[in-house]
Order: structure tokens, then sequence, then C-alpha cells
């Protein structure tokens, strides 16, 4: 019973930390529907290809591991930019479902591109971090500094939307997108700012994953769709909702992985999403 | 359906007999079942109910089928239609409360793109009995000299499917048509440009959808039990999952979602780009057919959103008019 | 200050406005009344370039707005309180302010114009913390003209500010807008509420079925019969 528990509270501690990160994936779509209402199904893809460059730069070529986050997050930024003006800025006046639709085209293409790059293989970036043991429960150093720094991550982003002007100009995109330009605003340039913000938060995201797991073409369908139910959980767009949404979330994969099977975790997860899409359709934070 | 169409589904009838190879007959048992599949998802994604989940339907038609006949001995003649009222009854379990509390657009769509991974997950993680990611084979009667079996549905030869398949989308082709004809379009229509105002005219908005998806999903789940079926093979990745709904949605897109031959000419086309790649060029095709659906779908939905067929048929009318 | 010549405008194949021709002097206040639907909002739409123009010219000093894209317009001087006053509802007071000091040119005096707003308007000081969307209809018409004037404006367009107000608050915006004047802002206004606002412009407009009907002086067009007969009433 005793060492039963123990187990229990590290696969709870370790919910924490995939909520963490979950939480931070979360953040970057919900910012860029808030701002742009669109929603990109293929973020999961961009990071995936984060995870590659960090893999490729480092482990092949032998770059600090620091470098290679950065020109992954620098690369990431910069896909979320040219997704905007290729893929989505042509869309942006046509029918919503359109939207979806068309950035799932993109999940299909960089999912398959990178098959066709990369192969099926998956590749380890083979660094180990050791584990902190407290007592019996052991925490690997890879998720715990995954989690701080999504936590330093969201803080940052959060001084920035509440204490600058294009912070406060990205809040205020969503409440009233046609007066902008009486503010001397360019919603464009926002967007533009935006998908880069967006895209470097999953460049980030790819920088903590490829910690902890393996790369793969397909890793992206494994975030991805809880990345999106995350977000709708918590109220497309309402940051703080998502924040919340993805420690329940992770918290239902972890405990209920722990119980059954991993997969039962998911399953729980997504059932109680699709449960709570029918009691609160506003998201657990919207109001009536 | 109009008389008209008997020359043509004759025509169509004696293709096996007259084409080379089996190879031939195996492509068109496939744009056929696939032609089903894609109509009936259309029947919904016409009226602006963009489903993600028809992967879930597809899946629990394909896997009911093979499950109770591996472990229970029954005749898919049975296990479909039980099949089929499993994925309807899904249907409605979601649909309802969708429709009912005016869950549309992107929560639609992201709904049922959860509603998919459920069911994609459960196969999985009922690895005992499902095979999980492995997939799972129905055990086959065709041996011993044994060709042909109507109790299992099992067949040696194709051309016996290419029956069965061509049945199904004359099927799929005559429901659209007699919703094209029902009131139910016209309500669907009005719901598709205004619910609200739809609503104040009397049209029962939540029953309407319902009705509407009931249908889709039976006909998406009959479509993935005979694609099981003619398979002899069923896989989580293949029949069910995010995959398989976007694979859908292309080819809809592709082939155009607001005619009613649309989706068999995505279909067609679809079917034709990986076929031909895949002569082309050879084993790395898996990925390189996904790599250019995936491009193309950004296209189509770009430069060319009702579609291959739908930017034909506006063609025509301009030409005439 | 501001001119248009024969300007014409509208939304697609819906034309709104016909050879609008109209002008604003430096120091003047000049309305542009007329009934719902006349095109008057349209008109300051045009003029903040929030749609194109179809034919004619608007001039800002002297400068063609033709090819100044809409977020630049507001650096040429030119600041609107949108009809509806349109605040940022989930920002607060102070963060509506910010926005209306966005362009670089009005950043390095925000502190300064703040303070100019707060003094203008003791009431926004007091709820520079609430949520806009939170206050009652006339202070958000106070928020909203303190953001337009935090870009320093040389010219400040108010879309129907008496709109959808109680009769004793219309009261007190009309004498807002008296004592914008007094500061010695120019002031183009648009206003449904005739008797009222020609009490505190100079010249006015009529525009009816978007084309200019009448023009003068604010007394001679309250003392026309037309005027009389159709928008002062009795």
């Amino acid at each position: 019973m005793q060492i039963f528990d123990i187990f229990l509270l590290e696969a709870v501690l370790n919910g924490i930390l995939f909520g963490g990160v979950l939480a931070l994936l979360a953040l970057g779509l919900n910012l860029i529907f808030g701002v742009i209402d669109v929603v990109w199904i293929c973020y999961a893809e961009l990071m995936m290809l984060g995870m590659y460059c960090v893999f490729f730069l480092h482990k092949v070529h032998g770059l600090p591991l620091v470098a290679a986050f950065g020109a992954a997050v620098v690369l990431v930024a910069f896909l979320g930019v040219l997704l905007h003006v290729l893929v989505i800025r042509p869309v942006l006046n046509s029918e919503p479902i359109n939207q979806l639709l068309v950035t799932g085209g993109v999940l299909t293409f960089l999912q398959a591109a990178a098959t066709l790059a990369f192969g099926i293989d998956f590749r380890n970036l083979g660094v180990s971090m050791p584990s902190l043991a407290v007592g019996e429960i052991s925490l690997p150093w890879s998720r715990i500094s995954a989690a701080l720094t999504a936590l330093v991550a969201m803080t940052a982003l959060y001084v920035f939307l509440k204490k600058t002007y294009l912070g406060t100009a990205i809040r205020a995109i969503s409440q009233d997108r046609a007066i902008m330009p009486l503010m001397g605003v360019s919603p464009s340039r926002i967007y533009l700012l935006t998908s880069a913000i967006g895209g470097a938060l999953a460049g980030l995201g790819a920088c903590l994953l490829v910690l902890q797991y393996d790369v793969h073409p397909a890793i992206g369908l494994t975030f991805g769709p809880l990345t999106f139910m995350v977000c709708v959980l918590g109220g497309l767009g309402n940051m703080l909702g998502g924040f919340i949404a993805a420690f329940i979330f992770a918290q239902l994969i972890a405990v209920g992985g722990f119980y059954f099977h991993l997969e039962w975790g998911y399953v729980m997860a997504f059932g109680f999403f699709i449960i709570m899409m029918f009691a609160r359709p506003q998201g657990i934070l919207g109001a009536k | 359906m109009d008389r008209r169409w008997l020359p043509a589904l004759a025509a169509l009838a004696v293709l096996p007999w007259v084409v080379p190879s089996s190879y031939v007959v195996h492509l068109l048992v496939q744009v056929l079942l696939w032609s089903f599949i894609y109509t009936g998802w259309s029947l919904m994604g016409r009226f602006g109910l963009v489903s993600f989940g028809h992967g879930a339907f597809m899946g629990i038609g394909a896997y009911a089928v093979v499950l109770l006949w591996n472990f229970h001995g029954l005749s898919p003649w049975l296990s479909i239609p039980i099949g089929v009222a499993l994925a309807v009854a899904v249907a409605v379990l979601i649909g309802y409360p969708c429709f009912r509390f005016g869950i549309a657009g992107h929560y639609f769509a992201l709904v049922t793109l959860a509603l998919t991974e459920v069911v994609r997950s459960v196969i999985v993680a009922l690895r005992d009995t499902t095979g999980g990611s492995l997939g799972i084979t129905p055990n086959s009667v065709l041996k011993d000299g044994v060709t042909w079996s109507v109790q299992a549905l099992q067949f040696a030869d194709k051309r016996v499917f290419f029956y069965i398949a061509l049945a199904a989308w004359a099927f799929g082709i005559w429901v659209w048509h007699r919703i094209d004809k029902s009131m139910m379009r016209y309500a669907m229509e009005a719901i598709g440009s205004d619910e609200q105002a739809a609503a104040s005219v009397g049209v029962n908005v939540t029953r309407t959808k319902l009705a509407i998806t009931m249908i889709s999903a039976a006909l998406t789940a009959l479509g993935g039990a005979l694609f099981g079926q003619y398979q002899q093979y069923v896989n989580p990745e293949t029949v069910a999952g995010i995959g398989v709904s976007l694979q859908i949605v292309f080819a809809v897109i592709a082939g155009g979602m607001f005619v009613r031959f649309g989706p068999t000419v995505g279909a067609v086309f679809t079917l034709l780009l990986t076929e031909g790649l895949r002569v082309g060029i050879g084993n790395k095709v898996n990925a390189l057919d996904s790599t250019i659906y995936g491009l193309m779908l950004v296209l189509f939905i770009i430069y060319m959103p009702t579609g291959i067929l739908g930017k034909l048929a506006e063609k025509l009318r301009r030409a005439r008019a | 200050m501001l001119e248009l010549s024969r300007v014409s405008a509208g939304y697609g194949s819906f034309q709104a406005l016909f050879d609008v021709s109209l002008e604003v002097r430096a120091g003047e206040a000049v309305a542009v009344i007329g009934p719902n639907g006349a095109g008057k909002t349209t008109l300051l739409r045009a003029i903040s370039k929030l749609i194109e123009v179809s034919a004619g010219e608007i001039r800002m000093e002297g400068r063609s707005l033709g090819d100044v894209p809409a977020h630049r317009i507001i650096d040429l001087g030119l600041s609107q309180v949108p009809e509806h006053r349109r605040l940022f509802p989930r920002l607060t007071v102070e963060e509506n302010l910010r926005m209306g000091a966005y362009t670089a040119a009005a950043r390095p005096k925000f502190a300064q114009r703040l303070e100019m707003v707060y003094a203008l308007f003791p009431r926004m000081k007091e709820r520079r913390h609430q949520m806009a969307g939170t206050m009652s209809g006339g202070e958000q018409q106070m928020c909203a003209i303190g953001r337009a004037l935090m870009s320093g404006p040389k010219l400040l367009l108010l879309d129907e500010p008496s709109a959808g107000l109680a009769p004793v608050i219309v009261q007190s915006i009309f004498d807002l807008v008296r004592k914008i004047r007094e500061e010695g802002y120019t002031v183009m206004i648009v206003e449904q509420n005739v008797r009222q606002v020609l009490k505190v412009v100079d010249r006015a407009y009529l525009l009816e079925v978007g084309r200019i009907k009448l023009a003068g002086s604010a007394a001679e067009l309250l003392a026309s019969a037309e005027i009389q007969k159709a928008y002062v009433g009795l």
C-alpha cells in the first residue's frame, strides 16, 4: 500500500511537469487563435520540425545544445511567419472552415515531407540528464527543467502582453479588429508578429520535448490533438483557461495511465474533453 | 433515380470483364468504396458541417464486423447492421449535444476530431482483442479449395466485391439524390446560411442536423465495414484516426463537395495520384503521395475551393449562359 | 485643414456617398447632421480610410490621403472616436488610453498626455484600472474621447457621440465637446441630435441620402425652415 501511494504521487508530479509543457504549447496556439482567429491544426508539426532541427544541429553537426535550441526557436518562428504569409493570408477572408482545413493540408504536407526527408526512424537526441530523487520518488531533470522553462516563458509572455504597446495591441485586436487602424495599428503587421511569437513558442516546445521524447515524423499527431483540446477546453483564445486545462489534461493522462495503461489515459482525457464540451462549450472559464 | 442512369450503371457493371487485369479491378473497387465513404462525408460537409470524426465511424464499422466474426463467428450480414447501428448511436451521442448547444464551425470540427482520437485510442488500448496498432485480420474461410463464402462475405474473386462496391456506391449517390430533392436540403441550406433565421421560420435545427449526421455516419460505417471485408485487414491508422479523417476531407475538397459526383471525382483523382506515383517512382511513395496531397489540399482551398468537378460545373454553366 | 472634394464611396455595389464636398478649417467645430442612413458614418469611415473612396479626393493640410494606408492616417493628425465608442471592453481604461498613444510619435508623450486626459476627465483617473466594458455609457464615451486625444490630433472626428445614451447623459456629452473645443482642438462631429449639436459648432452641413443638401453657419441652419421642420421638430 505504501509503495503504491508513492508511485501514484510520482505519477501526479509527472503530470504536473507534463502540464507545464502542454500549457506552453496551448499558449502559442491560443495566442494565434485569439489574434488571427485561425486555428493552426499543423501547430504540432511545426514543433516536430523544431525537434528535428535540434536533433540534427546537436547530434549530427555537434553544435552546442543551447545554440541548437536557439536555432530551433528562430527556425520555427520563421516557419510560423511563412505559414501565415503563404497559407493563412490568402484565406483570411474566406469561410472559417476553409481556414481550418488549409492548415490540415499543411499538417499532412509537413508530416509526409518529414517522412520523405528523414525517414520513419525514431531518433533520440542522446542527451541524458540525471533524475532528482526525493525518497523513493524520482523525477527526471529533463522534465523538471522543461516545466520550469515553460513557466518562465509563459511569465515572460504575460509581462510582454501586459506591459508593452505591442502586447496591448495583441490583446486589443481580438476584442475589436475593425477599429485597429484608427489606433495607428496595422493588423497585418500584428498578425505577422503573432505568427512569429506563436512559432517561437512551438520552437521552444520542441526544445523541451526533444529532451524527453524521440523525434519521428508522426510525433505531431501525439501532441497536436492534445494541444487543440486543451485550447478548446480552456476556451479558444482564453490563455488562462488554456493554462488550467493543460494541467487537468496532463493529470488525467498521467493518473489514468498510471492506473490502467497510457492509451487509457488518453481515452480518459479525450472523453473528458467531449463531456466538457457539452457541459461548458464556452470553455472552463468562459462566461455563459 | 432517373432512368437515364441505368445504361451508365450497366456500362460500369461490365467493366470488370473488359479491363486487362485483376489489378485494375482492385483499383475500381477501391475507387468505388472510397467514393461511397466520401459521398457519405459530403452529405454533411456540403452544408457546412465539417467533421473530422468520420474516421471514428469508419473504424467502428470496420472493427465491429471483424471482431464479431473472429470472436463470435457472427456473419457480416448480421454484424454490418450492428456496426452501422453502433456508429449511428455514437453519432447521436456526439451530435445531439453539439447541435443542441449550438457547437458549430471550428468547435464542431475539433469535437469530432476528439471523437476520432478516442476511437483510435480505444482500438489501440484494447490490443489484446483488437491487435492494437498492428491491426487485425478476419479469420479466413478461403482455404482447402473454398473460393467464396456468402455467409462470411469473403470472395477470392475480386469481381464479386466489385459488384458489392458498385451497389454501395450507387446507393450513396441515390441517398445524395434523395436528400437533394427533399425538404431536408432546403432546411440544411437555410441552417447553413443563418441558423437563427432558419429556426425562426420553423426549421427544427437540432433534428435536421442530427438526421443528416446519422445518415452520414451510417454510410461511412457501412463503407468502413465493406472496406475492411474487402481488404481482409483493418488497422487503426488506416480506418480510424485523424489521418483517415484528413484523407476524406482532402479527397472531397479536391473533387468538390457541393456536387453529386464531386466526392467520386475526388476518389478517382486521389487514387490516380497515389497509383501513378507508386508505378512511376516506387518504394518511397507512401510519403511522397501524402506530401503532394497536403500541398494540393492547400492549393485547392486557396485557388479552387469548390473542387475539380465544382469548378468544371461552374465553367459549364458560364459557357452556357 | 481637412478638405473633401466630390467624394463618392460605398460598400461593394452599394453607394452611400455621392459627390460630397466639404471643408473643416483650423480651429473650427463643424457638424455633419442628417437622418439615420444618410451616410454620415460612411463619411467618417472614408476620411479614416476604413473604406476606400471610389471617386473624388480627401486632403489633410493639403496632403492627399489617396495613397496613405489606413493605419497611417492617425500620423497626419486625424483621430476618430468611432460610432458606439468601440472601446476594448476587456482592457482597462488606462490600457485603452495606451492604445490611443500607439503610434511611434505619440509614445514618448504618453505620460504627459495621460495627465492631460485625466485632468480633462477626472473620472477616468478614478477608473483607470477598471475594465472599460464595465463602465457606464457616458464614462465609456469619455474614455473613447480620451483615447482619441492620446495621439495629440490636429482634428478630432466624433461619430455620433450621443447615440445610445440616456437624455441626462447626452447633455453632459455635449458639455464635454464644448470643453474640448475650449482646449483648442479642431472638431468635426457627426450627429443626429441636431438641436444640441448646432449649439456647440460653428458651421454645419446637412447630409441626406449621401448628398450635401445644405451648408452654412450653425445659426443659419438652425433658422432654416427645412431643418426646423424635419429635425428640430415641434
